[in-house]
């Protein structure tokens, strides 16, 4: 969308490059002439945010692994004689294990900024797409690297959610056989988990690569969400976004140093500084606290439905849930993107959020009594929110008057709600 | 086009604008907190239930350091007390010399490893011998493997106490609450044999007998010699020995901390000279 390139190569090289390979071209366009909305808020600094917390995610993992010992032996000593033995090894242990909270952290912050300012609306729904998987993918990294340190939680862990797989019908018993390599959480499992933890944050760099560049093709969404129409509505990349991404990223690495030097194991749990113990079961499992939400929709299904049994009725709740995130722009009918302007969907997001945060906290209570029937009330309303309120909203809801433009909306005085134009914005 | 709005309007002041990132501030520091919050309160969940005996301990963040002389004491308490039961298999000599410990001369560490004998070898002749530890070794084991541990105490195992003090919910809280709780069984509870009713412990009965009671230690500094003062001590060192590079890290993050808020200050204000021409 930023049309011809303005790229002029300085010297007889980059002239040279150019002509060949034009890399520099290419970072030249996409992060210093690319032009973003001018209205984008501090919100719009996760996408920078995330990136760093990858990268981050990479080195210290690749330090890490050239310490640790992936063996069911050895594997909890070399993790605490990384924290004791190597020079600096408590720092680089800590920032990664904490870095996977941080991630997360972002990830959903991102998440939430996306729905509600519709940022999944056409012409934006690869992107989205593409950003579910990352999640996806970044669940899956998490979980296999709590395994690790084969700790008690990571052990017992890694036994609850493989034998989810054993529920699925026919295949669930040779599929769990092969997740394990045998026939309980062993050596083999802590092997393969550690390839496939080592693999996965590659994966998610490639499909990072291609979410940008999906970005880059439809443009930034904005906190108005309507599209950029002239040259007025923009900003270049560098310096305007460069500077803002790189505030709001100071900002969070203070709150990631917090944790990392001042209270490092917050986010974890002591129970996984017991070496695994296959023969002691610890009173309480739960997960991370980033995969709770799921881990309570899960074991809310405690019925049996017709041929499906209750465990797996939870697993395909579970599965359900991340999957319907997938099919999310569809399920929303609204023509109007943010929330801004979506007076009840606004209402309904936060309860939406609300819902999250609730279910995150039953995921970590005992599934018993009163906690098995409130995390029923708002797995329900959960499925609810994406499969009945959003495709209604979209037909029911009167929609306040968009701006004219963003810049109008940001420059025009008294703001663009005085705006006496109504057009609705229909496609990007 | 954009010239006019910045002559005619003065921009907000800076107080206003920088109230902008509160919320932005705020919401992220909520969502950690609430996350910290579902961490912690599920474990808590996991434990008995009981309230804790809270201390104010001197090496809690933000700036805590150990107190040496505590560190000394508690080692003292490990090795003649918890140490007839209790291995700390991470532990070696050379960490009681280390920055940020019980900071022991190289020349007390020494002498320290070499009360203990460890079995060494094989030699030129193919036979194991014994040596004196030296500082590059273990802290010595009281069993030789786990079931010789639960053989010696009534099928119950003495966890090994490296990290002892990460392990267990209300980290140092819980355990100078469990040394120091215990108590007469209340009236309805049926004591087992061997076991011990402790109030802190989950369950309440508990297969380690009170390990400490009143002088039991000699302390040669004049510090009490009292089950209180015993239970500090030890917690200390055990706290630190769960983590022996924890003063570095409380020193480290204090400057990342004040760097971060330095430069952020700092980007906050160029933020502002770039951004000045666009509004």
């Amino acid at each position: 969308m930023s049309g011809e390139s303005t790229y002029q190569p300085s010297n007889g090289f980059t002239q040279w490059l150019d002509d060949r390979l034009p890399i520099i071209r290419l970072s030249y366009d996409s992060f210093i002439a690319y032009p973003t909305p001018r209205n984008l808020n501090y919100w719009w600094t996760f996408g920078a945010i995330l990136t760093f917390c990858l990268a981050i995610q990479i080195v210290t993992g690749i330090v890490l692994a050239m310490h640790y010992t992936p063996h069911v032996s050895m594997a909890f000593d070399s993790v605490e004689h990384i924290m004791r033995d190597v020079n600096y090894g408590w720092l680089i242990r800590y920032v990664h294990a904490n870095g996977a909270s941080m991630f997360f952290l972002a990830c959903y912050i991102h998440m939430f900024r996306g729905v509600y300012y519709g940022s999944y609306k056409a012409p934006r729904e690869v992107l989205w797409i593409l950003g579910v998987l990352i999640y996806l993918l970044m669940m899956a990294a998490g979980f296999m690297g709590y395994v690790l340190p084969w700790g008690q939680m990571s052990f017992w862990g890694a036994t609850v959610i493989t034998n989810l797989f054993g529920a699925i019908p026919f295949i669930g018993d040779p599929l769990r056989e092969f997740l394990w390599g045998g026939f309980a959480v062993d050596n083999p499992t802590l092997n393969r988990f550690f390839s496939l933890h080592y693999l996965i944050p590659f994966l998610i760099a490639g499909i990072v690569i291609l979410h940008v560049w999906a970005l880059h093709v439809t443009g930034q969404n904005n906190p108005d969400g309507i599209e950029v129409k002239s040259e007025q509505d923009t900003v270049r990349f560098t310096p305007y976004a460069t500077i803002k991404d790189v505030f709001g990223l100071s900002i969070f690495l203070l709150l990631f140093a917090y944790f990392v030097f001042f209270n490092p194991n917050a986010l974890g749990h002591a129970d996984n500084y017991i070496e695994a113990n296959a023969l002691q079961t610890p009173p309480h499992i739960v997960p991370e606290w980033y995969l709770l939400p799921f881990y309570a929709i899960l074991r809310a299904i405690t019925f049996d439905i017709g041929p499906i049994s209750s465990k797996l009725g939870g697993v395909i709740a579970m599965f359900a849930a991340i999957a319907v995130l997938f099919v999310l722009p569809w399920l929303d009918t609204s023509k109007v993107r943010s929330a801004r302007f979506r007076p009840l969907y606004r209402q309904f997001f936060w309860i939406f959020v609300i819902c999250c945060l609730g279910l995150g906290y039953l995921g970590g209570q005992p599934a018993e009594g009163k906690f098995v029937i409130a995390a029923q009330i708002l797995t329900a309303y959960y499925f609810a929110h994406f499969l009945i309120i959003l495709p209604v909203l979209g037909l029911v809801e009167k929609t306040k008057p968009l701006p004219e433009s963003i810049a109008q909306a940001v420059l025009g005085s008294g703001g663009g709600s005085a705006s006496a134009s109504a057009s609705p914005e229909t496609r990007g | 086009m954009t010239t006019n709005m910045n002559e005619t309007e003065a921009g907000p002041c800076i107080f206003t604008r920088a109230c902008r990132v509160v919320p932005f501030i705020g919401v992220v520091a909520i969502i950690a907190l609430g996350a910290m919050f579902l961490a912690t309160h599920g474990a808590k969940a996991a434990g008995a239930g009981v309230e804790l005996k809270e201390r104010t301990w001197g090496f809690e963040a933000p700036f805590g350091t150990f107190d040496r002389s505590a560190l000394r004491r508690g080692y003292k308490v490990y090795s003649e007390v918890c140490a007839a039961c209790h291995s700390m298999d991470l532990m070696r000599f050379r960490n009681l010399v280390q920055e940020g410990g019980p900071e022991f001369t190289e020349d007390e560490a020494k002498v320290i490893a070499g009360e203990h004998m460890i079995e060494d070898g094989p030699d030129d002749f193919g036979d194991m011998f014994e040596r004196a530890r030296i500082l590059a070794d273990p802290f010595p084991a009281p069993f030789a493997n786990d079931n010789a541990a639960r053989a010696s105490n009534g099928g119950a195992l003495p966890p090994d106490l490296s990290i002892i003090v990460k392990a267990r919910n209300g980290n140092e809280n819980y355990i100078y609450s469990l040394l120091t709780g215990y108590e007469d069984a209340p009236a309805d509870v049926e004591m087992p044999a061997g076991m011990s009713y402790n109030a802190y412990f989950p369950g309440h009965l508990i297969a380690m007998a009170n390990p400490l009671s009143e002088e039991i230690v000699d302390y040669e500094d004049g510090t009490p010699m009292t089950v209180d003062q015993y239970a500090q001590d030890v917690t200390t060192f055990l706290t630190w020995a769960s983590e022996p590079t924890r003063e570095a890290r409380h020193k480290l993050g204090f400057q990342v901390v004040i760097f971060l808020l330095v430069f952020a200050g700092l980007m906050y204000f160029t933020m502002r000279k770039v951004w000045a021409d666009q509004h």
